[in-house]
């Protein structure tokens, strides 16, 4: 075995963020790892959590670490922030809420950016993912960036997605659309102490009751949590909530939802791969020849259009490849 | 050969609250196209060594107003060799008496920035001496 897979089974942490950095900055050899790598993962349970900015997705994150930690699961935590899209540089700062278990060996958290990728994610997560479920982590905890309704790409690469809602934040039922509602496992009513969370808890039930997830075998419960800053029902929410979700999960396995969910993974999985390994390798051609700039130019100028100058990539693209 | 994007971390070792510095440091990294990774304040030298291993930067920024820093920043480079990670260099800034920067150079402190010290000196300082690993 390559010596460098070899460490990451055997849980070097510094082995596998390097190898999580060459994902993020796209070295080539990656990939390459990633494929040896590969054989030894799938075997972890992912937990997505999602919300709106600030609802408390970090501090959850900290209290599911330290239940899953007290019922002797090893964890790995993906944290994703935003990259400001003018600078290119992010301030990763999930990792404040989680620095009591830095020293955990159970316990591996790493920040990513998300690098302007929209989908609440970061293109690398999938594979991050998948270097720590090589290091043989139970659970793998993924933190979004805080979203709006549309950036459900967790749903691509969790299996129990909770989503996280907060009283009185304009979470109100009637405004949520598609999206956000409907990727929800588990919901959070994060920060139950104020005012407004049973009205919220209220709707939310009534919404589920209407919905077709009603009839499909899991009706999403509702968890409140109260308030971050008392230790001892904050505690006991928490642990109803990691409850909460090892019952879902208990749920996928004997349904047969997992293989169903792992299935769309390994679809979404595919994608990814045919934009690295076909898409990204084409436009990068075409930029550095400096041909995008002319058919934006021609393109612009009206002499063709977008249809046009795909075709004709496309066309020297599967001649090139019938060539060789 | 693509790219890589610096990652740095700033951390505020020992006892004292104020981390606004700190905030504002790592708000102008990020202006900078760096990612930064916050770790907040009273953190011990472990728990500091034991993050930057964990997320792979290529820079640790220490900064402390206590006075502590005699200690706790040598500590931090100590338990980055010993965990293999001498590699991630380690630069400190605060309320810093001159005297003392000598005694934190030859600890491996790699760059002592003292409460005259711009915001962009800082800033040259690490795209001129870092090379992302
Ligand atoms: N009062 C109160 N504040 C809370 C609670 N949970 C979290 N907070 C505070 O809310 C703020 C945001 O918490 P985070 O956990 O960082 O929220 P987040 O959803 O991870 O935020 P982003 O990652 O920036 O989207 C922090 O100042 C927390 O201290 C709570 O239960 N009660
Ligand atoms: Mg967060």
């Amino acid at each position: 075995m390559d010596a460098t897979i070899k460490k990451i089974c055997a849980g070097d942490v510094r082995m596998a963020s390097r190898l999580i950095r060459d994902i993020e900055d796209k070295i080539p050899e990656a990939k390459a790892k990633i494929k040896k790598l590969y054989a030894h993962t799938g075997k972890s349970f992912i937990i997505g959590i999602t919300g709106a900015p600030g609802a408390g997705k970090s501090t959850l994150t900290d209290a599911l670490i330290e239940q899953l930690r007290k019922k002797n699961k090893t964890v790995g935590v993906l944290a994703v922030d935003p990259t400001s899209p003018f600078t290119g540089g992010a301030i990763l700062g999930d990792r404040i809420r989680m620095q009591r278990h830095a020293e955990d060996a159970g316990v591996f958290v790493r920040s990513l950016a998300t690098r302007g990728a929209l989908g609440g994610l970061s293109q690398s997560v999938g594979n991050a993912i998948h270097v720590m479920e090589a290091m043989g982590k139970d659970i793998i905890i993924v933190e979004t960036v805080g979203i709006g309704q549309q950036e459900i790409d967790i749903i691509n690469h969790a299996h129990s997605v909770a989503v996280v809602l907060v009283p009185g934040m304009g979470d109100e039922i009637q405004t949520m659309k598609a999206g956000l509602m409907e990727i929800a496992d588990v919901f959070v009513i994060n920060k139950a102490n104020r005012a407004g969370a049973m009205q919220l808890h209220t709707e939310l039930e009534g919404m589920l009751n209407l919905s077709s997830k009603a009839t499909d075998g899991w009706k999403p419960p509702v968890v409140m949590v109260g308030d971050a800053f008392e230790p001892q029902t904050f505690a006991a929410d928490t642990a109803a909530l990691t409850n909460k979700i090892e019952e879902h999960q208990l749920y996928l396995q004997e349904s047969g939802k997992l293989t169903e969910r792992m299935h769309r993974k390994a679809m979404t999985e595919i994608h990814d791969a045919l934009r690295d390994s076909l898409f990204e390798p084409i436009v990068n051609s075409l930029t550095t020849s400096g041909e995008m700039k002319r058919f934006a130019e021609k393109i612009k100028n009206r002499k063709t259009d977008p249809y046009t100058v795909a075709e004709e990539i496309a066309q020297r693209f599967f001649k090139h490849q019938e060539e060789k | 050969m693509p790219e890589r994007t610096i990652r740095v971390m700033v951390a505020k070792p020992g006892l004292d609250g104020h981390d606004r510095g700190a905030r504002i440091l790592a708000r102008c990294f990020r202006d900078a196209g760096f990612e930064v990774v916050y770790t907040g304040c009273h953190q011990t030298p472990e728990q500091i060594a034991a993050a930057a291993v964990q997320e792979d930067v290529d820079l640790v920024g220490l900064s402390c107003l206590s006075g502590a820093h005699r200690a706790l920043f040598p500590r931090v480079v100590e338990l980055l060799r010993e965990k293999g990670a001498a590699d991630i260099t380690v630069i400190g800034g605060g309320i810093i008496p001159e005297q003392d920067i000598p005694l934190l150079r030859e600890a491996g402190i790699k760059a002592v920035f003292t409460p005259g010290a711009s915001l962009e000196s800082i800033v040259e300082w690490i795209n001129s001496n870092i090379k992302p690993h």
